[in-house]
């Protein structure tokens, strides 16, 4: 067991170096470099002063050597002007150069600095992940209890009714993107043009105009049911069919299993042999399901967090990458990728673990 | 001239439709409480037991429940019905379902003509025993026609980029202002915030979704299987030293320094010659699933959105590398096809040649088309390009594609791990069968059942991600008609106007459902046999 969570350490690390290159790279092009430099200057900026610009900011060595600083294996970049001033990534604003240190990347604990919020992007990610992390902390409470009791509903009788209807339910959850079901919340309860809210509100059922409310900027002070609960309804929406459709087929596999059989005939009730006999055995399966579901929840994230203009991590994301804000950026992939990452190989041990059938050799 | 109603003269349905879906929820609720009605008189359950009969009361319900369910549907096709003959009198539902009438027309001989032969289609007319099936291929047909009708100037009412001065966010029905001879007088699903005509828009941004979820689909299966099939069934280190594949490694691998040396520079060359020798080494200590599945792995770690924004953004499209990489996946469909061709016609030379004429020709021309464009990265062939891809096009269908690929190479992998222990591969070996006759000969037609349900999915999904880049703004031109685009557009005034979010919402929620009905209703089919 040890070995299997080493070398999985070891293939996760070659990922996310992987990945972060290719991030680095692609922010490294030399348009994006431009962009960068205009949107920092001027948008007027002639190609020298572009030129000159991304010269001083050490822009425009080698890829491999910027990323190599980045992650802090190599002394970064410093650069002297005209007048004898040197400035770098390491020099803090009123710092001597001699003082400085010459590392300061990723493994120095240095983050680097978001040319959009003009902020420590360690900083950023971490005010920023802590909202999204409270998000997706009550999406889990909200779709994972919903999801496994939709999926053992409709499983522990296939075909029925109860079956046919659940499984419709789920299928035209996972049939409906956060982007429409998102709009379609708003549109019917948040909205003040739509009629049950002008009726709702005719009657003095409610307070305000409108039910709940279409953004869930407040939320981040003081997230309550009325400003929290669409978007964490809409992102659990998506996952929940998906995980409910896993679920259930996993338990109509164990209801027709000989020992549900014997157990029947042995007497026990129905209510019984679900809850006491098929239940631990059927939900083995969402387990990894419901972990490999996290990282799609990060999409999901993004989404709602523009959606209903919550300032989270998914939306620093969006600003970071609309604005080619290449440190916030790495920050931001390495946080997401290293969360895929961890969310596999926990469900990888986990399934070893709650299944005595499978080993790891 | 009036603003039109919903229903028009048809109001008159309006009452008894409500009622009879209130009756219709109502006995739904009550079938939860009676016991299941079985069709045979006693039923064995899945855990061994045996349940009785029908009472006198589930047998009633169940009626009733059928009877009221065919009543509302009933009233549904009058409006419809009603519509297509009354246009604009049965106000707006009529006035759409009138210019909807050649896909409705469409839609009818679509079916009838199934229906007649579907003992005879395979698999596509077994899908017509399956309600759901036949449901979810009703929606999907009907999106698929308004696309094509729409792309035809059939359905549209007006320009979907035109804008009238005084329709801005005008409620749905609204007469057009100034109307003409020769102009449709409404706005039958109002205007949008730019005074666009959102009907019109939306039948417009079905075209879209037509044109490249479909083919998208197809190119990230090409992908999949071409590296998915060789990874569950080739075992053993993926280049032996001094072998064949090995010399060939290199060869390409020098084809890909010259390329990279003359388009990109040196330090491209750099790049490719770093990533391509560890790329070799890699494949000579391990196996090629090794390889691949890492590189898979690699791709979906990515959240898909940080992805599309490194990807799709004018800046990246001016260096070019979304041409890189449709060259390198568009190549893929040609390999599938020749592997396909040689594999099976390798013993008949003259036939195999003749084959391979008549696939490779055309493939390889509309290949160079698809990847040349003049005034861009890649102009080598601009004296055979027969049609250029707009810029945001091909960026959004190759990070589409790109997306989707890794999934499709974890199934066919899958199902090709499975299906090489049969008793049919072990046989096609002992005849003295090549690898890639195997592969694409014996696994991939028995692996056909859930490749096809899985197609049918990915395209829903691939619609899913086109919206996604829509929503944000990414590819496509920002006054396109696409879903994604208009709904992003509409959400920004959801708490004052809903009219303009809510129609592509809805359209793309039913294009999704549809497919993914029809992927079970295949599925049900295929798992039949």
């Amino acid at each position: 067991m040890g070995l299997f969570i080493l070398r999985r350490v070891g293939v996760m690390i070659l990922t996310a170096l992987c990945l972060t290159y290719i991030v680095f790279f692609l922010t490294n092009l030399y348009p994006n470099l431009e962009k960068l430099a205009k949107t920092q200057g001027n948008f007027r900026m002639s190609d020298e002063a572009v030129a000159s610009w991304l010269e001083k900011g050490g822009y425009l060595q080698s890829t491999p050597k910027k990323y190599a600083e980045w992650v802090g294996l190599v002394p970064s970049y410093r650069y002297t002007d005209d007048e004898g001033v040197v400035s770098g990534r390491c020099i803090d604003p009123g710092q001597s150069a001699d003082e400085a240190p010459q590392f300061c990347g990723i493994l120095q604990g240095n983050w680097g600095f978001s040319t959009v919020f003009k902020e420590d992007a360690g900083k950023i990610i971490n005010e920023r992940g802590i909202q999204t992390a409270k998000l997706m902390l009550w999406v889990l409470a909200l779709m994972v209890p919903s999801a496994l009791l939709v999926g053992v509903l409709a499983g522990m009788r296939e075909g029925s009714r109860t079956d046919r209807t659940l499984s419709t339910f789920a299928i035209t959850t996972t049939a409906t993107p956060e982007y429409v079901s998102g709009v379609l919340l708003i549109a019917v309860f948040a909205a003040s043009a739509s009629p049950l809210n002008q009726w709702l509100a005719a009657n003095d059922l409610i307070e305000g105009r409108t039910l709940f409310k279409g953004t869930a900027t407040s939320a981040m002070e003081n997230a309550t049911f009325e400003n929290f609960f669409l978007p964490v309804l809409t992102i659990a929406l998506y996952g929940m069919g998906y995980i409910a459709r896993m679920t259930r087929a996993s338990m109509a596999e164990v209801m027709t299993a000989q020992y549900i059989r014997t157990a029947r005939l042995k007497g026990v009730s129905f209510h019984n042999i679900v809850v006491k006999h098929a239940l631990r055995n059927a939900l083995i399966a969402p387990f990894t399901v419901i972990m490999l579901q996290i990282p799609w929840l990060l999409n999901g994230v993004v989404i709602v967090e523009t959606l209903f203009n919550f300032k989270g991590f998914g939306w620093t994301l969006v600003q970071a990458a609309g604005n080619n804000d290449i440190e916030l950026l790495l920050g931001v992939s390495v946080v997401s990728v290293v969360v895929v990452l961890i969310t596999q190989l926990i469900s990888d041990i986990g399934y070893v673990y709650l299944n005595p059938r499978i080993s790891v050799s | 001239m009036e603003p039109l109603t919903w229903t028009g003269a048809l109001a008159f349905l309006n009452w008894p439709l409500f009622i009879v879906g209130l009756l219709m929820v109502a006995t739904f609720i009550v079938s939860f409480v009676v016991p299941e009605p079985t069709v045979e008189r006693h039923v064995m359950n899945a855990d061994g037991t045996i349940s009785a009969q029908n009472s006198g009361l589930t047998t009633t319900v169940n009626l009733a429940l059928t009877g009221f369910l065919m009543l509302f549907v009933l009233l549904l096709v009058a409006y419809v019905a009603g519509g297509a003959i009354m246009g604009t009198d049965a106000g707006i539902v009529g006035g759409m379902s009138q210019r909807l009438l050649p896909v409705w027309i469409s839609l009818i001989v679509l079916f009838a003509v199934s229906f007649m032969f579907k003992g005879s289609l395979g698999l596509y007319g077994k899908l017509f025993n399956s309600a759901v099936g036949m449901i979810g291929f009703g929606i999907v047909m009907f999106w698929v026609f308004t696309g094509i009708y729409g792309a035809m100037d059939l359905i549209v009412t007006h320009d979907a980029l035109g804008q009238v001065s005084g329709m801005k966010n005008k409620v749905p029905g609204t007469p057009l202002r100034g109307a003409e001879d020769g102009d449709y007088a409404w706005y039958l699903l109002g205007g949008d915030n730019l005074a666009r005509d959102i009907f019109s828009r939306m039948v417009k941004g079905a075209w879209v979704v037509v044109q490249i979820a479909p083919l998208a689909t197809l190119f990230a299966f090409m992908v999949g299987i071409t590296l998915g099939l060789p990874a569950g069934y080739l075992d053993g280190v993926g280049l032996k030293f001094a072998s064949v594949p090995f010399y060939i490694a290199f060869i390409l691998l020098g084809a890909a320094l010259v390329a990279a040396y003359y388009f990109g520079g040196l330090q491209a060359f750099a790049a490719v010659a770093v990533i391509g020798t560890g790329f070799v080494v890699f494949l000579t200590l391990a196996s090629l699933d090794m390889v691949l599945s890492f590189l898979a792995n690699l791709i979906l770690a990515f959240p898909v959105i940080l992805l599309f924004y490194l990807l799709v953004t004018p800046e990246i499209v001016l260096t070019g590398l979304p041409q890189y990489m449709a060259a390198v996946l568009f190549f893929f469909p040609i390999v599938f096809f020749a592997i396909l061709v040689h594999s099976r016609y390798r013993t008949q030379p003259s036939k195999n040649a003749l084959y391979l004429a008549v696939v490779l020709i055309p493939l390889v021309l509309v290949y160079i088309s698809a990847v040349n464009a003049p005034n861009s990265k890649i102009t080598l062939f601009n004296f055979i390009d027969l049609f250029d891809i707009p810029p945001g096009v091909l960026v959004v269908f190759v990070s589409v594609v790109f997306v989707n690929s890794p999934t499709v190479f974890r199934i066919v992998r899958g199902l090709a791990l499975d299906i090489k222990t049969r008793d049919y591969v072990a046989a096609a070996r002992t005849r003295g069968e090549r690898p890639w006759y195997i592969m694409l000969w014996e696994i991939l037609p028995n692996a056909r059942g859930p490749l096809i349900v899985d197609f049918c999915l990915r395209i829903g999904y691939t619609t899913i991600l086109l919206g996604t880049l829509g929503f944000f703004g990414l590819g496509l031109p920002p006054e396109s008609p696409d879903w994604g685009s208009t709904i992003n557009e509409g959400r920004k005034l959801l708490s004052i106007y809903m009219h303009p979010a809510l129609p592509p919402a809805l359209a793309l929620l039913t294009l999704v459902l549809g497919l993914n009905l029809l992927a079970d209703g295949l599925r049900e089919e295929s798992l039949r046999d």
